[in-house]
């Protein structure tokens, strides 16, 4: 489900190369990058997310060498195979959790699915929130409209980028919990990048992939 | 929700900015708009009064005032000329036609006309209701007089002295109602129209002493104005001449006075018209700036539409479409107050008893005026929207600083 081959990557001719060893993780498999500030855990979710090409080896994603598509492939790739919640959430205020739970289907140009967003909304105890805006709700209710707006549309590769950041023990622990569960629910693969020890702990039996600066 | 609703709800989640551009915008619509339907109809209804008159002979004084006064009703005229003077130019080779006026007297500010049934012909009008005059102090109410005065076929009334509202009343020989005009869009809807006798009759009766005052009135008859048509084209070189030569009477070309006004009037426009375009591209610079500031700000949602799927040429197209809402919007209400504008202009110059001005009327050059708008938003819209392409996704992975 996702694989990496001999993934290298330059920012620059000039600049060092960032490489990460080989990774094979199965379909509803997790994978836990784990590696302290500047140790290419963003890039590397980057390159996972084809927003990035490699400067060698492959990435592998549900059958597609990301890396080769051209970018117009990747684009449409992204939006039917790829979930992803930022780590500053990047909600748009100019919507209503309803309106960010809709973006992905305006984003990929599909038609609307308003069971599923209702579904979501219902699933993580957000149905009362619909009409709100993201600056009327709290942290962890934004965290789960960012979790609903990456699921909406059944991904198959999960990517969370530091989830627990700024969070306290029980938050985090209900954060991790909330994403495991809905990747196992729809089947999808996830890939966590953090450098907080407690989400080791909390993923146990996961696959770690150590990145060193 | 489709991309074009987005556009919508990101456009109105600054309110304050979309209001003020949407202003802007609709004032600059607005005024062009007003602009074009107030000299297309006015340029129209001076087309339509000149009727056929190649020649309009007065008294002596301003060629301008002449046509003011003659074909338009607008100006007081320049006096009164011998009554002789008709036959003298309906016996003349160059002469075709003679249709003599006679003002002086008006009903609540319309103006009543003494003349032949030439006159009405002239501009092919029709009656809606009754007969012509048949006899003296018999008059047709123009469309404009009957809904003012509110006087019905069968009614009487009299005419005041003077061509304004007030003015001495003529108590003594009133008029009697005997049709109604259909509106013709000229200038006979604010007419009264009657026999020249009748002008005559009004004047001698409150004028004279006696039967010897009233004979010397008779033998002294006038006319006001004389509408003249040409036998053929060449009389425009040497009628108009001919007739300044005469003692007491002056010619003036209707086509070359109202080309000369509407020049006036033109250059009023044009500088009404230059006032909606610079507001119109104030417009756009507002929305320009305004755009540029949303995708600075909107870059995070802007870089997780591209993580989400859209491609770079969708997120442009939402900036793009943002743009032509307000362009749309804009035009819309603009033009809706162009209109509405027009309207106010033309009740006031109906109080006024002056030309017919409809908020109702359109032109093909608001749809140009629409299309401009739309143009002029893409146009401000392409570089905010360019940038918006052209956005680095990969700044959605940075750790906040």
């Amino acid at each position: 489900m996702l694989e990496l081959h001999d993934l290298e990557f330059r920012w620059s001719a000039a600049s060092p190369p960032l490489r990460f060893a080989d990774v094979q993780v199965g379909q509803g498999g997790q994978l836990l990058l784990r590696g302290p500030s500047g140790s290419g855990k963003s890039t590397l979710l980057a390159l996972v997310a084809g927003l990035l090409t490699p400067t060698a080896g492959r990435v592998v994603v549900a059958g597609s060498d990301v890396g080769a598509l051209p970018g117009g492939q990747r684009d449409a790739w992204r939006g039917g195979a790829l979930g992803f919640v930022p780590q500053r959430l990047h909600l748009s205020d100019s919507l209503t959790v309803a309106g960010n739970l809709e973006l992905p289907f305006v984003a990929a140009g599909l038609p609307l699915d308003r069971a599923r967003v209702s579904a979501l909304l219902d699933r993580l105890s957000l149905a009362g929130l619909a009409s709100r805006k993201p600056h009327e709700i709290s942290v962890g209710q934004a965290q789960r409209v960012a979790l609903a707006r990456a699921l909406v549309r059944r991904p198959r590769v999960l990517l969370a980028d530091e989830p627990t950041a700024s969070l306290d023990d029980a938050a985090s622990d209900a954060v991790l919990g909330l994403l495991a569960d809905a990747a196992r629910e729809d089947g999808a693969t996830l890939v966590v990048a953090t450098h907080d020890a407690r989400v080791a702990a909390r993923m146990g039996g996961t696959q770690v992939l150590e990145l060193a600066p | 929700m489709r991309l074009v609703a987005l556009a919508w709800r990101f456009l109105w989640a600054r309110p304050l900015v979309a209001g003020l551009n949407l202003a802007l915008l609709a004032l600059g619509v607005a005024a062009m708009s007003f602009v074009v339907l107030v000299s297309e109809q006015v340029e129209r209804s001076v087309q339509r009064d000149l009727a056929g008159v190649d020649l309009v002979v007065g008294a002596k004084g301003s060629p301008l005032q002449l046509i003011l006064a003659g074909v338009f009703h607008l100006d007081v005229p320049t006096g009164n000329i011998p009554l002789a003077t008709v036959g003298t130019l309906r016996e003349h080779p160059l002469v075709a036609r003679v249709v003599p006026l006679s003002l002086g007297d008006a009903l609540q500010g319309h103006r009543i006309v003494g003349t032949t049934p030439d006159y009405p012909a002239m501009y092919g009008a029709a009656l809606a209701e009754g007969r012509w005059w048949q006899q003296s102090l018999e008059a047709v109410l123009g469309a404009d007089v009957a809904r003012d005065t509110g006087l019905a076929v069968g009614k009487s009334f009299v005419g005041t002295h003077g061509l304004g509202v007030g003015g001495e009343a003529h108590g003594d020989t009133p008029y009697t109602v005997t049709g109604r005009l259909a509106r013709c869009g000229c200038v006979l809807d604010r007419l009264v129209l009657t026999d020249l006798q009748s002008v005559w009759a009004v004047h001698e009766t409150a004028t004279a002493t006696d039967e010897e005052d009233r004979k010397l009135l008779e033998a002294e008859r006038e006319v006001t104005l004389l509408l003249v048509g040409y036998r053929t084209p060449l009389a425009a070189v040497s009628l108009p001449r001919w007739v300044n030569a005469q003692e007491g009477l002056q010619a003036a070309a209707p086509a070359l006075e109202s080309a000369r006004l509407l020049r006036m009037v033109g250059a009023g426009t044009d500088v009404l018209q230059g006032f909606g375009a610079l507001l119109l591209l104030a417009a756009a610079a507002s929305v320009f700036v305004g755009l540029v500031h949303a995708v600075r700000e909107r870059e995070p949602d802007l870089a997780m539409m591209r993580m989400l799927g859209a491609p770079p040429w969708r997120v442009g197209a939402l900036v793009l479409a943002e743009a032509l809402w307000l362009a749309l919007l804009g035009a819309a209400l603009g033009l809706a107050l162009g209109q509405g504008l027009t309207g106010l202009l033309g009740w006031e110059l109906a109080r006024q008893r002056s030309l017919h001005v409809s908020g109702w009327w359109w032109s093909p050059h608001q749809v140009a005026l629409l299309a401009g708008t739309l143009v002029l938003a893409v146009a401000a819209a392409a570089w905010p929207a360019w940038r918006a392409l052209r956005l680095d996704v990969s700044r959605l992975m940075q750790a906040p600083r």
